[in-house]
């Protein structure tokens, strides 16, 4: 029906807009409890006693409830699902009870019959504390004097890992004509999704059956570590439901906390629970991201070839490692040094180190967005030094697109692209030669007006099984996808990855629309519910198209074939002489498509089953799980032109142009879309957000008062491009759309207010570029008299 | 985000609500709720009892005549910076408004709100500062005008007596000759100003006549430069004469505050800028204003 390739409006906003989405927090439930959790105000404190008894006075308190009860009735330690070798994971329980280790880490919990007696009963229980001193930076974890934060994590370093070629990687530095060093902080970050984290739970007392309702972006591995690992309920008894999520960028990935202690409370206390996070407890419970401190270093010939880089990155991993966190800045960070050049010598290595802060885990872009800065902070600085552009800097060291599958010396082969093909579309979109000669002009009339550019690359669409578990993972990141058609021919998609803003009800709806030649209006797409799908992995790592989308072609694939069998038995022709109109939606012989049997017709033939052929069994539901063979390479060329006010430092973004290859495109419009939302997410980072945390472990921008997000007014018309390589080893060609405008804007833009700045011999600043501490370097500049300085590293 | 509990009375007139603010000691008035209702939630205020004014008829809307123009206290930031009046009497308050927050908040948000409230951070005091305008507040007694350099008294403190409501603005119009401007440098999380400057320039005969100078973000309580008027008045508005006169910025601002984001020597800084500006920005309109 050709609805793949065409940009088909969402069909999940009329509801969303009209205010009929159904969130979590949507829900109650007759008898339900509210629940409120005591929080610890340290960083770090030893907690020396638990008095609840006021609060379990206080009128309207049904219940209140320790880490110790949960301990006494069974509950698990919080699991972490990635173990990389030699790995301390440290001890996490949904309640704390020895001590606190960052501000925000859960201690006590009321259950009461409204949420403001559960907020003012939160109030009345007193926790004596003992404060202890607090290490927030991740390189001084094992300095003298920092304590131990679990008494199983020596050093406080939960993990070292290191890949590449070492000996590659010393050689390239030995033979190189030029050296760039640099150290960078890639900072902490908040993903501040719009909806807060929320569970509702319900048990059924009868059946002992558990429904649990959770703001996940995964709901089926939710359901297996509260069975497996937390709660303890069979997971045939146990339901998980996802359903409306506003938005997640990652930070709902995870088993949190709250998630065990609402079902518990639910079944304790036999009434249905129900906690809904507020913005100041999002901002000290969800996960948060990046948060690297870096010395990385590139090897180049003086003709500007890149030979290598050695990368040493210091990880902070908050207090506890979150469920996915250490593949964060381990198998999705250092595989990705070799960006979209040719180089050999390749070499990182990571310290995961624990911290008195909130966990840090996958946020939008995970460990690929650190990587990318690296390599393309690297490359621009080693173009200035050169005196190169960077784009022919860039250009002379790609990878050619002839040499796909190209095999990186950092374990990753890249399947396909053509990467002088974004760039030319970017440079030409950009009118790059005139873009410089403008800022040329500007420059010399005293304007700081700066060109930025970044190409990254990104492994997308997690992953081939047997790999993820080679490199730590406790599970598969195979997916499922089931096509049911149902006896009028009407069809339900079940995918076991979910959409918390994707648009999945749409795209997948154009997917199998066009497998199997129907309407989309006849297709609904359902997922987030463990007791209609069957088991997925969820939705992250921009897998959804490439791996979910891909299962459930080969659903589809299976439908069309078992239509052909009853259509070539009915039509008294052989199997092999069908053809299956992906068109029109209808099965004939081959060369007499003029008596050709439609899809609804067949369908229903399968469940009459009046007239199958012998051996077929009736029905028309069927079911695959899609292991890849690859990740996905998405890749991009950005520019962005920023002018800087030389009196306040203050950063206006002029011009961004995004060209993405990511594949080929189900919808225009939503990836689009994507690239948009991820270039502003990523702008935010290189110029206004920045989790800060001062020496006690206290975070000073722990609410939207100072945590600052991007806003649309600060943006010009993104000019977007697009070039299709698709990805030769899925059968929808497609590649991960979801991170890379996030990836790239970041390096992006901080390589423009640097470009802008350099005429003054400043050679790098951290993010966030905020006017101040651009403002500071300036005025440094302007007090030098003697010297120049070329460096100012941290702040 | 939950408050703790508290009584809610909603007064049907200003006598009522002056009586009800006289007997609760620790009541609160609520107007536009944008700055009460936040802090209540984040249970950095809790009243014990709130008074709900919004709906006294009478205490909201613009009126504009040849000395000046009266704002009641109930007039949303959205109605200042819509006013067709204000536009031609005197437009700088409506340019304030539209910078505050967002169009929510715009809608709902009040001056006498935001004035009460006295956030360092807000836009309105400088300007009102910079235009010496006077504030009107309603008790038990009566009326009585405070002037705005006597009403922004320290950081969330007022010159409101207990029992007073403050019910109206009085700035008075742009004459021949003069203009006025704001500026600010905006938070990028809350909007707020990290610095406002407000900036009013009275000229005659190619001459300063008057110049007023008000700073706020930078300290407690936004401040009035008065070292500029002394050095510009009388002085042609030249480039030169108006960064000289800002060079005595920073001694204005003593203790400036700093966060996270805005150091205060930063701030002061971003006040000498913005003040050279905001003048030179006045002066050009002051020469266009007939």
């Amino acid at each position: 029906m050709g609805y793949v390739g065409s940009s088909v409006k969402r069909v999940e906003d009329p509801r969303f807009i009209q205010g009929k989405g159904a969130y979590v927090a949507n829900i109650e439930l007759p008898k339900m409890v509210y629940l409120a959790v005591k929080r610890s105000p340290y960083g770090h404190a030893k907690i020396t006693k638990i008095n609840t008894k006021k609060a379990k006075a206080h009128p309207g308190v049904v219940a209140v409830f320790t880490g110790q009860d949960l301990i006494d009735s069974g509950v698990g330690v919080m699991p972490c699902g990635w173990n990389v070798p030699d790995i301390q994971i440290p001890v996490r329980q949904a309640l704390t009870v020895d001590k606190a280790r960052h501000v925000g880490d859960g201690i006590a919990v009321v259950a009461a019959e409204h949420p403001y007696i559960a907020a003012d009963a939160v109030e009345l229980i007193d926790v004596s504390y003992e404060p202890l001193p607090a290490v927030v930076d991740a390189r001084k974890t094992t300095d003298v004097g920092v304590p131990q934060i679990h008494d199983n994590v020596a050093e406080n370093t939960s993990f070292e890992w290191s890949l590449g070629d070492k000996e590659a990687c010393d050689k390239a530095f030995s033979e190189a004509d030029h050296i760039v060093d640099l150290e960078l902080t890639n900072q902490r970050l908040i993903a501040n999704a719009m909806e807060p984290r929320a569970c509702v739970a319900q048990w059924n007392h009868a059946t002992e059956e558990m429904t649990v309702w959770t703001t996940s972006q995964n709901p089926q591995p939710i359901r297996l570590l509260l069975s497996a690992f937390t709660l303890g309920i069979p997971e045939n008894r146990l339901r998980v439901i996802s359903p409306d999520v506003g938005g997640g960028f990652g930070s709902k990935i995870f088993h949190y906390p709250e998630e065990v202690i609402t079902p518990w409370i639910a079944r304790e206390i036999n009434r249905p629970a129900k906690w809904v996070a507020t913005r100041s407890e999002s901002s000290v419970t969800d996960s948060q991201g990046r948060d690297h401190i870096t010395l990385a270093r590139m090897a180049l010939k003086k003709d500007g070839e890149i030979s290598g880089v050695h990368v040493s990155t210091w990880a902070n991993m908050g207090g506890y490692l979150s469920t996915f966190a250490p593949l964060i800045p381990t198998a999705f960070y250092i595989t990705l040094f070799a960006g979209l050049y040719k180089m050999k010598g390749v070499w990182g290595e990571v310290f995961g180190t624990i911290t008195n802060t909130v966990p840090v885990d996958a946020y939008r872009g995970a460990g690929r967005p650190e990587a990318s800065y690296v390599i393309e902070r690297l490359v621009d600085v080693a173009a200035h030094e050169l005196g190169m552009d960077p784009v022919e800097l860039r250009r002379k060291n790609f990878i050619g697109k002839d040499e796909f599958p190209y095999q990186t010396p950092v374990a990753l082969q890249y399947d396909s692209g053509d990467y002088h093909a974004i760039f030319d579309k970017a440079t030409s979109i950009a009118n790059y030669t005139k873009m410089r000669s403008d800022q040329d002009e500007a420059r010399s009339s005293g304007r700081l007006v700066g060109v930025g550019v970044s190409g990254c690359i990104e492994a997308s669409g997690p992953a081939p099984s047997a790999v993820a578990g080679a490199l730590g993972s406790a599970v598969g990141f195979w997916e499922s996808g089931v096509v049911r058609v149902h006896p009028s021919g009407k069809v339900t998609v079940l995918t076991g990855s979910h959409s918390h803003g994707q648009g999945h009800e749409t795209t997948f709806a154009q997917i199998i629309a066009d497998e199997l030649g129907i309407d989309m209006g006849d297709i609904e797409v359902v997922h987030g519910d463990t007791g209609r799908i069957p088991f997925g992995m969820g939705t992250y790592g921009s897998r959804s198209a490439a791996v979910g989308g891909s299962a459930l072609v080969k659903s589809a694939e299976k439908v069309r074939e078992k239509l052909k069998k009853i259509a070539a038995h009915q039509l008294e022709a052989s199997v092999e002489d069908m053809v299956y109109d992906q068109k029109e939606g209808k099965v004939y012989v081959k060369g007499s498509p003029d008596k050709a049997k439609p899809f609804g017709e067949l369908a229903f033939a399968a469940y009459s089953a009046h007239n199958l052929p012998e051996g077929l069994e009736p029905g028309l539901d069927e079911t695959s799980f899609y292991d890849p063979a690859n990740f996905t390479f998405p890749n991009s060329a950005h520019i962005a032109q920023v002018e800087i006010d030389p009196e306040t430092g203050e950063v206006d973004i002029q011009r961004y142009i995004a060209v993405d290859d990511v594949g080929n495109v189900i919808n225009p419009m939503l990836v689009e879309a994507q690239i948009q939302g991820g270039i502003a997410q990523g702008a935010g980072q290189a110029l206004w957000e920045q989790g800060v945390y001062d020496e006690n472990g206290q975070l000073l921008t722990a609410s939207l008062m100072e945590y600052a997000m991007p806003r649309a007014h600060a943006f010009p018309r993104f000019e977007i491009g697009r070039v299709e390589t698709p990805s030769p080893h899925n059968p929808l060609g497609v590649k991960g759309a979801g991170e890379m405008g996030t990836i790239a804007s970041t390096v992006c833009i901080a390589n423009a207010v640097m470009d802008a700045l350099a005429p003054l011999g400043i050679r790098h600043l951290d993010m966030p570029l905020t006017p101040e501490k651009i403002w500071n370097a300036i005025s440094a500049v302007g007090q030098r008299t003697t010297a120049k300085v070329e460096y100012f590293g941290g702040d | 985000m939950y408050s703790t509990s508290f009584d809610y009375y909603r007064p049907k007139n200003l006598k009522e609500a002056i009586t009800l603010l006289r007997k609760h000691k620790d009541a609160k008035l609520l107007a536009g709720g944008h700055s009460l209702i936040p802090a209540m939630k984040l249970r950095v205020s809790s009243p014990s009892a709130v008074i709900d004014i919004a709906r006294i008829r009478g205490l909201d809307g613009i009126k504009a005549s040849k000395s000046g123009v009266r704002i009641g206290g109930m007039t949303t930031h959205a109605a200042v910076e819509s006013s067709k009046d204000l536009h031609k009497t005197c437009p700088v308050l409506s340019e304030t408004a539209g910078h505050i927050g967002d169009i929510q908040v715009r809608n709902r948000g009040t001056i006498g709100g935001s004035l009460a409230h006295a956030d360092p951070a807000a836009d309105y005091p400088t300007v009102l500062l910079a235009l010496d305008a006077d504030i009107v507040a309603t008790g038990a007694k009566g009326k009585r005008k405070i002037p705005a350099d006597e009403f922004f008294v320290d950081l969330f403190t007022t010159g409101l007596k207990a029992g007073e409501v403050l019910t109206e603005v009085s700035v008075p119009a742009m004459k021949a000759g003069q203009g006025a401007c704001y500026l600010k440098h905006r938070h990028p999380a809350s909007s707020y100003a990290v610095v406002g400057v407000a900036a009013f320039v009275a000229l005659k005969n190619g001459v300063v006549k008057e110049a007023r100078l008000a700073i706020g973000g930078v300290t407690s309580t936004p401040v009035l430069v008065e070292s500029v008027d002394a050095s510009l008045a009388g002085q042609p508005p030249s480039t030169k004469a108006i960064s000289e006169a800002c060079e005595d910025v920073p001694a204005a601002l003593e203790y400036p505050l700093g966060d996270v984001y805005a150091s205060g020597e930063y701030r002061t800084h971003l006040a000498t800028v913005l003040s050279r500006r905001a003048l030179t920005e006045a002066v050009s309109r002051a020469k266009k204003q007939k």
